[in-house]
């Protein structure tokens, strides 16, 4: 994917100053031209163009310190890449969105935290070295970014997952192994679950689409929206404050064929 | 050009240093392609350093660089055993991969090469240093295991026997080229003209006389599906592969602990004169294997202590490491690649079936 290039004919600039004249209120611009252009600390190709496909070319938008991204510099499994985004230092966080700048589908996912902290960690399949970016929006509609660089040999997203190398994937479809902390108000939960991005040849996209955790508590539920490149059997930790979860975690799915995801996550026995 | 080439198609990625490299942290991020932009002021700047080369008088040719050497040394360890010891890091385009231990065995019939390097430039060295160290040529060669490091050199040694367990050879057959194109990627230019070559001949285990030379053939594992040990009768010396590590960390892509532990207590009971390790230095006191060892129950230990704690991967990575742990040669690095590798497994066990119901 290459950053959608500037319009250079005399004409079409022609047609585009008309329009611009005609709305000057909501003046045209290129998909990699957002309207507050930021100091990219990566000094990435991509980051302009992300910022207005995926995160709507905001009028509040910065880099900011406060969104930490922990990823290991090197990816050693570019099928399973950990990162951890924690958000905590910005307060009351709705929506985190995570993404690549370079890959072949750059949007990993979103996290919605509800009643849940805005922290997260999950891994990802990478396709070539790029930086991670986590996106948090607080309730004032500001968006702060976060970031971490990941170099990796690549090949992540366009390979057919494991699954299909065993005979038993179909029957471990949307298995779940899952367990809550109460005491330390962590939710972690396995999803088997073949993740096809759609890229590798003949394999059309499968994936989960929507994650849902409900604590016992009563806290509001928490929701992932994933997209392809979460990793194969995805796993993710979720964090509550201490107290928010009682016994259990209700976990509710879906993947883009109608399949249907539940569990209930309990603290082990003796806990 | 490399007849090799990488089986993916050229990525975009921006040349960055290899992991593990002394300057890795040093470089910048640079950006992931070039702008058209950047690209015209590159070639303008080129241009007018060749014009301004050519108005003193003829430029020096930028691609003349010389074809870089390993300078290989062995150093004799017992009475007919030489070694080669690699750097104590993980592979970068700074080292060339040099980072394994080799041994040159001399035997009645010439020298058996145990061990090759992680590239066909490694491997001719090897061969030549084996010719200087002892005055006679190799005879045979022989690769303790799948990885690399220890067998890619082995087509410098292709018209010998390369002898290897049978699992090894079937190993290489299956992954040589994937292991190929990765260190293509992690060494660049050391690798030229590299391909993965299989060993060409099986080594049984047991009592067996290499060149008239006689050895106790061990089929371990653990490290990898198969680990090949070599005790040699007439010093005492084991040749320990990558079952043993010192004062390097031990890694573990395709590694099954409780396996490695059992074959660490298998070559332990031997109580071998001197200990040569796959990465670090000799030792005749025994260090390696319980080194070895005792990373191994940490690290399983610090895997399953995080799973029930329900930490995440990147918290984990995070965890301080013992002094005596973190002290080895590629920490914390090889730590985060083992959780990687391990922890998924660890985690599974510790979450139990959930979705009853």
């Amino acid at each position: 994917m290459t950053p959608a290039p500037r319009t250079r004919a005399p004409a079409a600039l022609a047609a585009l100053a008309a329009l611009a004249a005609l709305s000057a209120a909501a003046p045209a611009r290129a998909l990699d031209a957002p309207r507050v252009k930021l100091d990219d600390p990566f000094a990435s190709g991509m980051w302009d163009y992300h910022q207005v496909m995926l995160l709507g070319d905001p009028d509040r938008i910065a880099f900011d310190d406060r969104v930490r991204v922990l990823a290991p510099a090197s990816a050693e499994d570019s099928f399973h890449v950990p990162v951890l985004v924690d958000a905590r230092a910005l307060g009351d966080v709705e929506m985190i969105v995570v993404s690549v700048d370079y890959g072949p589908i750059p949007h990993i996912l979103t996290y919605r935290p509800g009643g849940a902290e805005p922290r997260i960690a999950l891994r990802f399949k990478i396709d070539q070295a790029t930086p991670v970016r986590a996106a948090a929006r607080t309730s004032d509609g500001a968006w702060h970014v976060g970031g971490a660089y990941v170099d990796a040999a690549g090949g992540g997203c366009t390979a057919p997952a494991a699954a299909y190398a065993t005979d038993d994937w179909a029957d471990r479809l949307g298995q779940v192994r899952g367990r809550v902390w109460p005491d330390s108000g962590r939710v972690r939960f396995v999803v088997d679950h073949p993740m096809d991005t759609g890229l590798a040849d003949g394999i059309p996209a499968f994936f989960i689409e929507t994650l849902t955790v409900a604590p016992d508590g009563g806290a509001a539920p928490a929701r992932i929206e994933l997209h392809e490149p979460v990793e194969e059997d995805p796993a993710f930790t979720l964090f509550w404050p201490p107290g928010a979860i009682r016994e259990a975690a209700l976990l509710e799915g879906r993947d883009n064929n109608g399949n249907e995801i539940r569990a209930e996550l309990r603290a082990a026995v003796g806990q | 050009m490399s007849p090799r080439r990488p089986r993916c198609a050229p990525r975009r990625a921006a040349p960055r240093p290899a992991r593990g490299g002394p300057d890795a942290a040093a470089v910048p991020a640079a950006p992931a392609a070039l702008s058209r932009r950047q690209a015209l002021r590159c070639a303008a700047a080129l241009g007018a350093a060749g014009l301004a080369a050519g108005a003193l008088g003829g430029a020096a040719p930028l691609w003349a660089e010389a074809r870089r050497a390993y300078a290989l040394e062995p150093r004799q360890v017992a009475a007919g055993i030489w070694m080669i010891e690699g750097r104590r890091e993980y592979f970068s385009a700074e080292n060339g991969g040099a980072i394994v231990n080799c041994a040159l065995i001399e035997t009645d019939e010439g020298v058996l090469a145990v061990d090759l390097g992680p590239s066909l430039r490694f491997g001719e060295e090897l061969r030549a240093a084996a010719l200087r160290a002892t005055g006679r040529p190799v005879f045979a060669a022989l690769v303790t295991h799948q990885h690399p490091d220890h067998f890619m050199g082995a087509q410098a040694f292709a018209d010998l026997p390369v002898l290897a367990l049978a699992e090894t050879q079937r190993q290489i057959a299956l992954h040589g080229d994937a292991y190929a194109d990765n260190m293509y990627r992690l060494l660049g230019d050391w690798m030229r003209g590299s391909e993965a070559t299989p060993p060409n001949a099986v080594v049984e285990p047991g009592e067996v006389a290499l060149g008239g030379r006689p050895f106790l053939a061990l089929a371990l594992s653990g490290h990898t599906p198969a680990d090949l040990a070599l005790l040699d009768r007439r010093t005492g010396t084991l040749i320990a592969g990558d079952l043993a590590f010192l004062d390097r960390a031990p890694t573990t892509p395709d590694a099954d602990l409780d396996a490695w532990r059992r074959s660490i207590d298998q070559l332990a009971a031997l109580d071998a004169a001197a200990t040569l390790p796959g990465h670090g230095p000799i030792d005749p006191e025994g260090r390696a294997l319980r080194q070895t060892r005792a990373y191994l129950d940490w690290l399983d230990g610090a895997l399953r202590d995080g799973a029930e704690r329900g930490l995440s991967m990147p918290e984990l990575m995070a965890a301080p490491l013992p002094p005596e742990f973190a002290a080895m040669g590629v920490q914390p690095d090889e730590f985060a690649r083992s959780v990687v590798h391990l922890y998924p497994a660890y985690e599974r066990a510790a979450m139990p079936r959930a979705d009853h119901g």
